[in-house]
This record gives C-alpha cells, sequence and structure tokens, in this order.
C-alpha cells in the first residue's frame, strides 16, 4: 500500500509540479497516472521512487514513513522509459544486477536471473548484450530486473512507450497479466489513454500537479469530471460543443434538445462522444445539422466530420454506412454529459433510444 | 584539364615534403642506433649492434627507465583515478560556477606546468621534504595534468545517461557502486585515454624531473638523456639515438596496445 499525504514538489525557479496530492492505493492495485507532459505524473512517480525530495507532505509505504529514506531503502522496483539496460552487461548481469548491490553470492545470482529470464522467454538470450536484443526483449529484460528483487511495489515510468504499435499491444497484455500473477502494487506513468485504460484498476488523470479525477477505467471514460478529462480520455475526442439553457430546452449547435430537470439555466458545455451519436440523412429538432467534410476510415468504422457554421461535429458509423462527402446530415446523440464552468453536472440527459441503427 | 592536373601536383608535392619533413627524424632514429659512426645525417648504416651494449654499460641507462615508469605510471594512476571521480562529481552535481571553475583551472593548469611556477614549487617541495623523491615528481606533474583529464573526463561522464544511475539507485546501490559498476565500465575508453597522456607527458617530461630529483639514480629517462655527452660537451649520437630508440619503444608499445583495446577518443559517447 502506498499513501500519499499533502503531497507537494516545488521546483526551483516556482514551478508547482505536485500540488497537495491526497492519495491511497491499495496493496496488489494496478495504478496509472494518466496526463499530458509536465502534468507532474513522472515528478510523482520519481519522488515515490525517491529519486525527488518532495518540499512538503508525506509517502508511506505500507505504513514506513519513506519520505526521509534514500530510494535504495524503500523496497520499489523502477522500470525507466529508456529501460536503463547497462550495455556492457549480459542480460543475465543486468538482471541479476539488484542482487549483485545486495551482495548476494554469484551462483546464486546466476541462478535467480535465470529463474526470472525464463519465466519472461527470455532464457535463450540471457549471454547476450543489450544491443543485440530488439525493443520487446529489452524492455521485458527490464522488467525481469524489478522483477528480481522481489520489491513491495513497481514503478513504471512509460515504459511501453518506446515499443512500436502492435507490439505495445502485446507487451500491454504480458504486463497486465504478469501484473495479476505476481499480485505487488504498480504506479504506471503514461501519457496514453487508451494504454491506462487498458491496463489500469484505477485512473488519476493529472493536469498542473493536481489530480484532476480518480476513478476505474469505466468511471473516468463514462463520465469525465471535467472538460479536461472528457477532452483527453477517448482514442477519438469528445465532441465538447457550447450551448445555452433556457425556456426548459437545451440549444446546441442548430440543435434544441430536452434539458434534464435541476439544469441550471445559462451557458453549458454539451459532451457527446462520437461513438455514441447516429447520423441521420434527414432533419430531426434534436439532432446536429452539418454537411459532411470529412471522412476517416477506423477500420470496423468510419469517423464522419459534420461542419456547421465552424462548428465541427464527430461521430462514428458502422462501416458501409458513411454518407457521401458534401451531403447534408444529422448527428442524433444517443448519450451525453453537461459540464458547467468546466466541471460536470451531476444527472446525465436521459435520452429517449433511438430505434435506428444499433451502434454497440 | 590541365590546370586540375597541375594543381594535384602541386598539392602532392606539398603533402610529400611536408610528410618528408616529420619523416626524416623517425628514420634517423630507426637507423643512427645501428650505425658505427652516426651523425646529424640519415644514411644507409654500417650496421652494428655494439651501441647497444654501450648503453647498457652506462651505470643509470636501464635504471632510468623503471624511474620513468614509476613516476610515469604512478602520475597516470593518481591522474586518472582523481580526474574521474572530480568529473563524475561534476558532472552530477549542480555547482554554481561550475563551467567558470573548469575553465579557469585548464588555464591556471597550464601556467602551473611551466616554468613560471617553477620557483614556488621548489619551495614547497623542499619544505614538504619531497625534493629528491618519486611522489615530489608525481604528484607536481599529476598537478599540473588533472584540469585537462577532468575536462576531457567530464564529457564522456555527461553522456553516460542518468537512467542507468537512477535505476541502480532504486535498486540500492551506493555512490561506489555505481561508479565501479556503471559509469567507470562505460567511460573506460576515456580512462584508457587519460592513462596513457599521462603516462606519455610525464615520460617525455624533463624539467621538473631535472630540478626536483638531485640523485641520478632516481632521475628519468628523459633526464639521463642529458648527460649522455662527451667531457668536452659533445653530443654522442651514438649513446643518444640508442637511448632514444630504447626509451620510446615502451611508449609506442603502450600507445598501440590501448589503441587497438578501446581506441583513443576524447569526447564521450557510449558505444551500444
Amino acid at each position: 500500500m502506498i499513501t500519499l499525504h499533502r503531497l507537494t514538489k516545488d521546483f526551483p525557479g516556482g514551478v508547482r509540479a505536485l500540488d497537495t496530492l491526497d492519495l491511497t492505493i491499495g496493496d496488489g492495485e494496478f495504478f496509472t497516472l494518466l496526463g499530458p507532459s509536465g502534468c507532474g505524473k513522472t515528478t510523482l512517480l520519481r519522488t515515490v521512487a525517491g529519486l525527488e525530495t518532495p518540499t512538503s507532505g508525506t509517502i508511506h509505504i505500507n505504513d514506513t514513513d519513506v519520505t526521509p529514506l534514500p530510494p535504495g531503502r524503500r523496497d520499489v522496483a523502477m522500470v525507466f522509459q529508456d529501460y536503463a539496460l547497462f550495455p556492457h552487461m549480459t542480460v543475465s548481469d543486468n538482471i541479476a544486477h539488484p542482487l549483485r548491490i545486495k551482495k548476494v553470492p554469484r551462483a546464486e545470482r546466476a541462478t535467480k536471473a535465470a529463474d526470472v529470464a525464463h519465466r519472461l522467454s527470455l532464457a535463450e538470450l540471457l549471454h547476450r548484450r543489450p544491443a543485440q536484443l530488439s525493443g520487446g526483449q529489452q524492455q521485458r529484460v527490464a522488467l525481469a530486473r524489478a522483477i528480481a528483487c522481489h520489491p513491495t511495489a513497481f514503478l513504471f515510468d512509460e515504459p511501453l512507450s518506446n515499443l512500436d504499435a502492435r507490439l505495445r499491444l502485446e507487451a500491454r497484455t504480458f504486463l497486465k497479466r504478469l501484473q495479476r500473477e505476481l499480485a505487488v502494487t504498480t504506479v504506471f506513468v503514461t501519457h496514453d489513454q487508451a494504454e491506462a485504460l487498458a491496463l489500469a484498476d484505477r485512473i488519476a488523470v493529472m493536469s498542473h500537479g493536481r489530480m484532476i479525477q480518480i476513478g476505474t477505467p469505466a468511471d473516468v471514460f463514462q463520465r469525465p469530471a471535467t472538460t479536461f478529462v472528457a477532452a483527453f480520455i477517448g482514442s477519438t475526442p469528445m465532441n465538447l460543443l457550447p450551448g445555452r439553457h433556457t425556456d426548459g430546452a437545451l440549444h446546441v449547435a442548430g440543435a434544441t434538445l430536452p434539458a434534464p430537470t435541476g439544469t441550471p439555466e445559462g451557458d453549458l458545455v454539451y459532451g457527446v462522444r462520437p461513438e455514441y451519436m447516429d447520423v441521420l440523412p434527414q432533419t430531426r429538432p434534436d439532432a446536429f445539422p452539418g454537411t459532411v467534410s470529412v471522412l476517416e476510415n477506423l477500420g470496423t468504422s468510419t469517423l464522419v466530420t459534420l461542419e456547421n457554421d465552424g462548428t465541427l461535429i464527430q461521430a462514428v458509423v458502422p462501416e458501409g454506412d458513411e454518407p457521401a462527402i458534401g451531403t447534408p446530415a444529422w448527428a442524433l446523440p444517443r448519450r451525453s454529459l453537461l459540464y458547467k464552468d468546466g466541471h460536470l453536472l451531476q444527472a446525465p440527459p436521459r435520452k429517449p433510444v433511438y430505434t435506428g441503427t444499433a451502434l454497440l | 584539364m590541365i590546370r586540375h592536373t597541375v594543381g594535384r601536383l602541386a598539392a602532392t608535392v606539398l603533402i610529400a615534403v611536408a610528410l618528408a619533413f616529420f619523416t626524416l627524424p623517425m628514420l634517423w632514429l630507426a637507423s643512427a642506433p645501428f650505425d658505427a659512426g652516426p651523425a646529424i645525417t640519415t644514411s644507409v648504416p654500417e650496421f652494428t649492434l655494439r651501441n647497444f651494449a654501450a648503453i647498457l654499460d652506462n651505470p643509470y641507462a636501464l635504471g632510468s627507465i623503471r624511474n620513468s615508469l614509476i613516476q610515469g605510471g604512478g602520475a597516470a594512476a593518481l591522474v586518472v583515478v582523481l580526474a574521474a571521480l572530480a568529473a563524475y562529481a561534476l558532472s552530477r552535481v549542480r555547482v554554481p560556477g561550475r563551467d567558470v571553475l573548469l575553465y579557469l583551472l585548464l588555464l591556471l593548469s597550464s601556467v602551473v606546468t611551466g616554468t613560471a611556477a617553477m620557483v614556488p614549487i621548489f619551495e614547497l617541495a623542499t619544505r614538504l621534504d619531497l625534493i629528491d623523491t618519486h611522489l615530489g615528481v608525481i604528484l607536481v606533474v599529476s598537478g599540473g595534468l588533472l584540469p585537462a583529464a577532468i575536462f576531457i573526463l567530464k564529457d564522456f561522464m555527461d553522456e553516460t545517461p542518468t537512467s542507468y544511475e537512477e535505476s541502480a539507485r532504486v535498486f540500492g546501490a551506493s555512490p561506489l557502486q555505481i561508479l565501479r559498476h556503471i559509469v567507470v565500465p562505460l567511460v573506460r575508453p576515456g580512462l584508457a585515454t587519460i592513462a596513457v597522456w599521462a603516462l606519455a607527458s610525464v615520460w617525455g617530461g624533463f624539467l621538473f624531473q631535472f630540478i626536483l630529483l638531485r640523485d641520478p639514480d632516481k632521475a628519468p629517462g628523459s633526464v639521463i638523456l642529458y648527460t649522455l655527452y662527451t667531457e668536452g660537451g659533445a653530443p654522442r649520437l651514438d649513446l643518444i639515438s640508442t637511448f632514444s630508440l630504447l626509451y620510446s619503444l615502451p611508449v609506442v608499445a603502450m600507445y598501440l596496445f590501448v589503441s587497438h583495446r578501446y581506441g583513443f577518443r576524447f569526447h564521450g559517447g557510449i558505444k551500444r
């Protein structure tokens, strides 16, 4: 278990990288820190590792206050983005290096390294140098080195971002399975929302040194707490359309939609994911009108961009249902969220189920 | 076309002349030791090995090579160890005015090793009882070599990614373990270059050794070379050439070995 209490980190020059963070990460949990670059996620990870000293606040690992301890006495293992494999050592020596630091006898080190390597399908590569390995193999060696010293927590700093797209998917599945088997508390830093959603038990979305939202991948995906999270999560960005609530109805981008009870009057932002929109060929008052301007093939579906007076509205349609470019079309939201002043309003507006093509 | 050919020809001749200028002394060094009557000319030698027998009869010749080894080796070892530690620290720790400090040291070192500081250094060595000791020579010449050595090695240290060290630190490595397990193996070409360069500088160095050492039993080869004159003051070219050849062979051998093993580099960068 890792507990942060009012953790703050100021860098010289007045940059506040971490802003009074409170967080508890449970035993065996796969916890992901997600955010754009410069949001403080890597600083947080390095502070937990002990590579950075917090300006104030405390870090506890399993009820021990590790804040004043040097990195080596915190019993954590870290995997770096560049893997930090030592180019002058063989795979076996690299994996066994943490044991060498702890002055474990040579023979025992080699046996242990071979065990872990076998588990990660590296047994054939023990005598190679890192330069002779592929990116995926290097990444597994870095994992093996972390596993070999039996830490209480794994700290991963974007370990998959140097792999090419296909390998990254394989490594993701592999990593999640491995973490399940070992049941070691894991903190995983990434800027890739898909990776975070796929891997995490819980995600913290960070921005400017603060945690904007903490929740399960489903929470964060379905009910983003702010427009920042809404825009960040999802492989196709959410439509965030400016609108106005007057006379009991929402007026958004040329459509008039029923307002859910309790919605405050005034300016709002109407959020709807492209996946939760249907594209219709005929007008409806509660659908956004527009002209089809771009079609992007996503494989099993197509991302349609409608343009209406400079407002862009995106919707995902199943393959074969694409409208023609330049034709008028109407996008009907099925599931939406309302934001006021950047924050999510409580009850999501109920949408009558559209009886056309079912998408999900 | 003709102008091109003439240009090429002129360039080739120029290079040939320059090469000859530097090659002739080398040829002399290769031929004179085997010549029965060497002079300041390069000629086909009247072959003999007598000169080698004569130099071995000199009471100080062989001892001086041993002295050179002690002083050069000692200084090289000291410079490598101290420069590695200092360069590592300067590369990793933020010291205000670090670059100014380095440049200042580099500037001063050329003054300190020069004749300008000879009197105070002699005075210091006398008070510390270091006159006529190998240690005295080693300390003084190392002091002169260190700034440049630190400067060169810092570049090598800068090129070692900090993530290597951070990774080792998270696993509990002490700074000395990091230096021994990771940094030293990675900057080994730099260390080898510095070691050879330091040894070669001391090997050919004359002034400090000449002034700090009184006892000819402790004098290095570069000083002994200066004694190979007749009583009348004429240079014994047979002995000088033979000793020069013998004296340069160890350094040449070392250069070849280190260059073969590590390759000389004066800049950092890790071969992955």
